[in-house]
């Protein structure tokens, strides 16, 4: 789960990492009365939205007047700002982040994320601060810096304060560097994140440390035990689709193609997705129905694929293990009658129950192209959808 | 022979009195020698007490040093999983099986560091489990696709492995033993663990590795391959159509900055001499190229 970075800032905050002060706004006026409250002569008006590459479309902009403020708010809040992460239609921006302006004299990259390969979480750091992180990699990795960090111990303060003078960090500074790394790893563990950056990380002209950004994604296996982080979650930057489907315990990825995928497992979700795409089709989602689909959940599914107005088939690849064929036959007819299914319908059936399966599918007189096996199934619903 | 479990396991069933691990148990112990290889359940508040006849210990200790199991498999909740892998550790088992799904991934980091140096193996979590074909079946894999035979599969996914023995099993090719390794960040067993084992293993010929996109295990797997695996691999990765950043079900699968990709992983797979498909529906037939009719 994201959260916009004004909260990200706030949960720093906590830990002891210094931010610049701040307000968050959700309108040009309340831009301006924050401006006036933090007080200054310069300010950072900032986009919040989840996806990164904020500024390079536009929506962070430095205001050296409460005028240029005040118009620069007017231009940000409610643009659809488009970013590399945003994909082409944006995010239309609600909220906007009100910042006193920072005195910069350089600029530093740290992040932590779970670290697959070691098993722990590891430190990342940079001197080239407000750089992607994955373009330092691909073109100068040398300069990344890291420390895989031991869950017991956690980050010492050898080991932050080296990786403090590897990315360039003064000596006058690297006490508070310290501090900030420290802080910055016992908001990742205690708050269950995966995925934490500042980005930039910046020494200021009078040698302080002050996070300029914050992005956090959390464990959504671990929301359980953090009511505080489900608070804030904002539906307004997740997909419709896939809040809706959440509700049923569906797990739902909104794609770009025409072929709605209903399917058992994730694996065999993304195969699927796979093997259309392979004889010439496009997916239009991705639709993991989990273990113990019911006839409640797979009409839930049918209604979700058929909100898209580019779907021009479906297939249901179901490999019944402890999920059984007929179960899942009852519930395609059920939901197909039920949303009166405007499509061609293929599906293929395996494993526990098959032959029962195939058969409620064939006695309910509605037209379901049954495939044999995957290939044939992908292969019909591809033609299908060319219509 | 077969990897890591044969007909004389013997398995204590850590969640075995709940809804999910009371169904569990009764399609394992109706597979093969299934009614002699689950000998024992843990629940501290029911111990005394039985399933299906198969008595309930207070810890996995206690039912270690009454029934002399050696492997246990976890349905417990979210919540509480990662502790009973570390109960199953510290009570020094060979081998632990966690099938539950959503288990924090800090816990795991937590679990996996107080396993270092410890004996005890662990396949999971978020997997279905494992399976030597007409011996035991220890998981949640249906057990009458398989059929008992010479090829190996390790896979990361679950219904996608059952795929891939459907496919085999339907061309005649039975399997030796089909490990589920999981799609959590944080696990157990790796490929290159299982691959090892399906090397040394007299009874194993071939392997087909199934994997997803995110990480890099399937590539050190595929490097390990290219030095010193002795038999053929055929190979399969999930999701080359799915977009960066996206989340595909498995907190795993998620690919970051080109690294993890699914077209990368099959470029070093092929480099390593594995018999790669791009068709989910070839996996079988790719292994049948490579070995000839079926038997």
């Amino acid at each position: 789960m994201k959260i916009h970075e004004y909260q990200g800032k706030e949960i720093l905050r906590q830990f002891d990492v210094p931010t610049p002060r701040g307000i968050a706004c959700f309108s040009v006026e309340e831009a301006v009365a924050a401006a006036q409250q933090l007080g200054g002569a310069v300010w950072v008006v900032k986009a919040q939205i989840h996806a990164g590459g904020r500024g390079k479309g536009g929506g962070v902009k430095v205001a050296k007047s409460l005028d240029e403020l005040r118009s620069f708010a007017q231009q940000i809040l409610g643009m659809q700002l488009v970013t590399h992460q945003t994909g082409p239609e944006g995010q239309k921006v609600r909220r906007l982040l009100i910042e006193q302006g920072a005195a910069i004299a350089k600029e530093f990259y740290v992040g932590m994320v779970v670290d697959r390969a070691a098993q722990c979480v590891t430190l990342l750091a940079s001197s080239e601060g407000g750089m992607e992180i994955e373009e330092v990699a691909k073109h100068s990795p040398e300069k990344i810096h890291t420390v895989r960090i031991d869950p017991v111990a956690g980050l010492g303060d050898a080991d932050a304060a080296r990786v403090a003078r590897d990315i360039g960090i003064p000596d006058v500074a690297s006490a508070e560097a310290v501090k900030v790394l420290q802080g910055l790893y016992r908001s990742f563990v205690e708050k269950d994140a995966m995925l934490a950056e500042i980005n930039p990380l910046v020494l200021t002209a009078d040698d302080r440390i002050i996070a300029l950004d914050a992005k956090f994604n959390f464990d959504s296996n671990a929301l359980y035990r953090h009511p505080e982080l489900v608070d804030l979650r904002d539906l307004d930057e997740e997909d419709p689709a896939e809040i809706e489907a959440s509700k049923f315990d569906l797990s739902y990825i909104s794609l770009d193609g025409d072929i709605g995928c209903l399917v058992n497992g994730a694996g065999l979700a993304m195969a699927t997705m796979d093997i259309i795409k392979l004889y010439g089709g496009s997916p239009a989602n991705f639709l993991d129905v989990g273990g113990g689909a019911t006839t409640e959940k797979v009409t839930e599914a049918f209604k979700l694929m058929l909100k898209n107005p580019h779907l021009k088939a479906i297939l249901v690849n179901i490999f019944g293990g402890i999920m059984k064929c007929d179960v899942i036959a009852e519930g395609v007819v059920a939901a197909a009658r039920e949303v009166q299914l405007n499509v061609p319908l293929v599906v293929r059936l395996e494993g526990t129950n098959v032959e029962l399966g195939k058969k409620i599918l064939a006695e309910s007189g509605l037209p379901i192209i049954s495939g044999n096996d995957m290939a044939d199934a992908a292969q019909k619903v591809v033609a299908a959808a060319k219509g | 022979m077969s990897i890591l479990i044969n007909k004389d396991t013997r398995v204590i069933t850590q969640g075995m009195t709940g809804k999910v691990g009371q169904f569990h148990t009764l399609q394992c112990t109706a597979y093969a020698n299934g009614a002699n290889c689950f000998v024992a359940g843990v629940n501290p508040k029911k111990a005394g007490e039985e399933f299906e006849g198969i008595p309930v210990y207070a810890s996995v200790r206690d039912a270690k040093a009454a029934t002399g199991a050696t492997v246990s498999v976890i349905y417990v909740p979210p919540s509480g999983a990662a502790a009973a892998i570390d109960e199953a550790v510290e009570a020094e088992l060979d081998l632990v099986i966690c099938i539950t799904e959503g288990i924090p991934v800090h816990d795991m980091i937590r679990t996996r560091y107080k396993m270092q140096g410890k004996k005890t193996l662990l396949i999971g979590p978020n997997c279905p489990g494992l399976i030597t074909p007409d011996e035991i079946k220890i998981g949640i894999m249906p057990g009458h696709i398989h059929k008992k035979g010479r090829i190996g599969v390790v896979s990361r996914s679950g219904t996608l492995t059952y795929e891939a023995v459907g496919q085999l099993t339907a061309l005649g090719y039975g399997q030796s033993s089909c490990v589920g390794i999981g799609g959590d960040p944080i696990n157990g067993l790796k490929h290159i663990d299982v691959m090892r084992m399906f090397n040394d293993d007299p009874d194993t010929d071939a392997v087909i590795m199934v994997g997803e996109i995110g990480g890099s295990d399937e590539e050190e797997c595929a490097r390990w391959i290219k030095a010193n695996m002795q038999k053929p691999v055929v190979g399969f990765i999930a999701g080359i159509t799915a977009p960066e950043g996206k989340r595909m079900g498995h907190a795993g699968a998620i690919i970051s900055g080109g690294q993890g990709g699914a077209e990368d992983k099959l470029a070093v797979m092929e480099e390593c001499g594995i018999h790669i498909t791009r068709n989910p529906a070839e996996m079988g037939r790719t292994m049948q190229k490579i070995l000839g009719s079926g038997k």
